[in-house]
C-alpha cells in the first residue's frame, strides 16, 4: 500500500543517475564510527594479509609508500543515505598488495585498529576495485575519516571501507563483521539497496 | 530484528521542544517495539510519487505501537524542515525498523551508564533514560547534556523530573547560561568531564551522541583520562 505525506514536496530532487536509489547528495563529509577515533602513528602502523597457511604478508608505512600509488576518482555511498560524487583519493591498489599472496579462500575479514571488522568477498577487493587509501582531496587522511590509512572499496556501502585498516584475514566462508552482526547486510551493494538484513 | 517492509504511521501529536526542534508522536500499527537507542528509517512520499528517506533516532522504547521521534531542523535539509514546521496530527509517514544493534541499552544491563549528549544528539539517550526509569533498574545513570542555551534543550522538564538517586543530570551551556548559573558558558572540557562523569571502570558503559566535532572532542577526553575505548560507544552526525 502506498500513502502520501500531506504537504511534502521534497526539494532536493537529486536526479543524478550516479546516485543509487534512496541516497541524497552531500557536499559535507559526515563521520560514522562506533567508538572513539584511534590515533595511530605511522611509525608504528603496519598492514598485514594473513592466509590459511598462516603466512603473514606485512608492510610498514615506508614499505607501503614505496609501492605504486594511484590517483582514485570515485563516488562514495554511506548506508545512512548520503553520497559524495567525484571524490579524490590516493592509495595503493589491493591488486598490488595481493600480487604475491597465495590463497584458495574466497572471503576476507577486514580488521581495524580499535577492533572494528567487516567482511567482503575477495573478488570485490581485486581488479582495480579497492585500495589502501591515505590521502583525501590532496591532504593526509584525517583520523576521523580513517587516517592514517583506510580501505577504499567504493562500489559497496562505505562501512565496508574499514577505517584505520590494519589487516586482512582470508576466510573459507563468509562470516559477519561488526556492523553485519549488528543488523547490516552481508554484502552491501548500494545500487541494490542492500542496507539491512 | 524485524526490518522488512514499510509500516504506515499516523501523527498523533507534536510538541515544540526548542526554537528549531520538536518531538513527534506517532501510532504505527504493527510496530514490533524497540530497544532504547535504536533508530528508524522514515519515508515521505510527495503527491507526484517522489520519495525521500531519512534515519532518525527514536526517543521511545519498549513494546507497543506508539513511537516518538525528536527532530532538529537543518536549514539546508530536505526532510527536517518539513517535519519540524509543516507536519501535523493526522499526517502519514512510513517507517521501517527498528534498526541498529550497537548503540543500545537494555534494561537487563547492570553496569553503570554514562550518557553524554550534544544538542539533538540527546534523543537516543533520552530513550535510555526513560527505559532505565521505567524498568526500575538498579544501574546508576548519569547524563551530561551540552546545549548552546537553556531553550535549546530537548525534553528539559522531563529530564529534570526524572533526576533521582539513580539518575544524575548535569547541564553544560556553551553560549548562554541561565540566570544565576555559577559558571560562564563554555564547551565541555576535561575539567568538567572529570568532575561530573563517572571515573573509568570496567563496570561502566558510556554512550556519546551529538555533532561530529562534539563527539570527537568528548570521546578524546575520555580516552585521554583512562577510559577503555571499547566501553565508549559513539553516534555522530554531520561532517568533519
Amino acid at each position: 500500500m502506498s500513502i502520501f505525506t500531506r504537504g511534502f514536496s521534497g526539494r532536493g530532487r537529486d536526479n543524478n543517475p550516479a546516485l543509487p536509489p534512496g541516497q541524497y547528495l552531500t557536499e559535507d563529509f559526515p563521520v560514522l564510527s562506533a567508538g572513539p577515533t584511534p590515533r595511530i602513528d605511522t611509525d608504528v602502523w603496519e598492514f598485514t594479509i594473513t592466509t590459511e597457511s598462516g603466512t603473514v604478508h606485512r608492510w610498514n608505512w615506508e614499505q607501503l609508500m614505496a609501492l605504486p600509488i594511484e590517483d582514485i576518482h570515485t563516488d562514495i555511498h554511506c548506508v545512512t543515505r548520503w553520497s559524495k560524487l567525484a571524490t579524490g583519493w590516493r592509495g595503493v591498489s589491493l591488486d598490488t598488495l595481493f600480487a604475491d599472496v597465495d590463497t584458495s579462500y574466497e572471503y576476507v575479514m577486514e580488521h581495524s585498529y580499535g577492533g572494528y571488522t567487516t567482511n567482503v568477498p575477495l573478488a570485490d577487493l581485486l581488479d582495480g576495485q579497492a585500495w589502501i587509501a591515505f590521502e583525501f582531496e590532496g591532504e593526509p587522511l584525517d583520523p576521523e575519516h580513517g587516517g592514517p590509512a583506510r580501505l577504499l572499496l567504493p562500489h559497496l556501502y562505505f562501512w565496508k571501507s574499514a577505517k584505520w585498516i590494519r589487516g586482512l584475514t582470508m576466510m573459507a566462508e563468509d562470516q559477519p563483521g561488526f556492523w553485519e552482526q549488528n543488523g547490516y547486510h552481508m554484502y552491501g551493494d548500494p545500487f541494490k539497496e542492500e542496507r539491512y538484513w | 530484528m524485524v526490518t522488512s517492509g514499510w509500516k504506515v504511521g499516523t501523527v498523533t501529536a507534536t510538541r515544540t521542544q526548542t526554537p528549531t526542534g520538536r518531538s513527534i508522536d506517532l501510532a504505527v500499527p504493527g510496530w514490533p517495539g524497540n530497544v532504547a537507542g535504536q533508530h528508524v528509517d522514515v519515508r515521505l512520499t510527495a503527491p507526484d510519487g517522489y520519495r525521500a528517506v531519512r534515519s532518525y533516532s527514536l526517543a521511545s522504547s519498549g513494546p507497543g505501537e506508539s513511537i516518538q521521534l525528536a527532530v532538529d531542523r537543518l536549514p539546508e535539509g530536505e526532510v527536517s524542515p518539513y517535519l519540524v514546521d509543516d507536519l501535523r496530527p493526522g499526517d502519514q509517514l512510513e517507517f521501517r525498523g527498528p534498526l541498529g544493534g550497537w548503540f543500545v541499552w537494555r534494561p537487563e544491563q547492570v553496569e553503570n551508564v554514562q550518557l553524554i549528549g550534544g544538542g539533538s544528539g540527546v534523543v537516543p539517550l533520552v530513550a535510555m533514560v526513560r527505559s532505565h526509569a521505567a524498568g526500575g533498574s538498579a544501574a546508576k545513570f548519569r547524563l551530561l547534556y551540552s546545549v548552546r542555551a537553556p531553550e535549546d534543550a530537548f525534553f528539559a522538564d522531563e529530564l529534570a523530573a526524572l533526576a533521582n538517586d539513580t539518575f544524575e543530570l548535569t547541564w553544560a551551556y556553551t553560549r548562554t547560561v541561565p540566570a544565576g548559573w555559577p559558571t560562564p558558558p563554555g564547551r565541555v572540557n576535561r575539567e568538567l568531564v572529570e568532575r561530573v562523569t563517572f571515573a573509568p571502570s570496567p563496570n561502566l558503559m558510556t554512550f556519546i551522541c551529538g555533532p561530529t566535532g562534539f563527539v570527537e572532542a568528548v570521546s578524546n577526553i575520555l580516552v585521554d583520562t583512562g577510559h577503555d575505548p571499547a566501553r565508549v560507544k559513539t553516534e555522530r552526525f554531520g561532517g568533519a
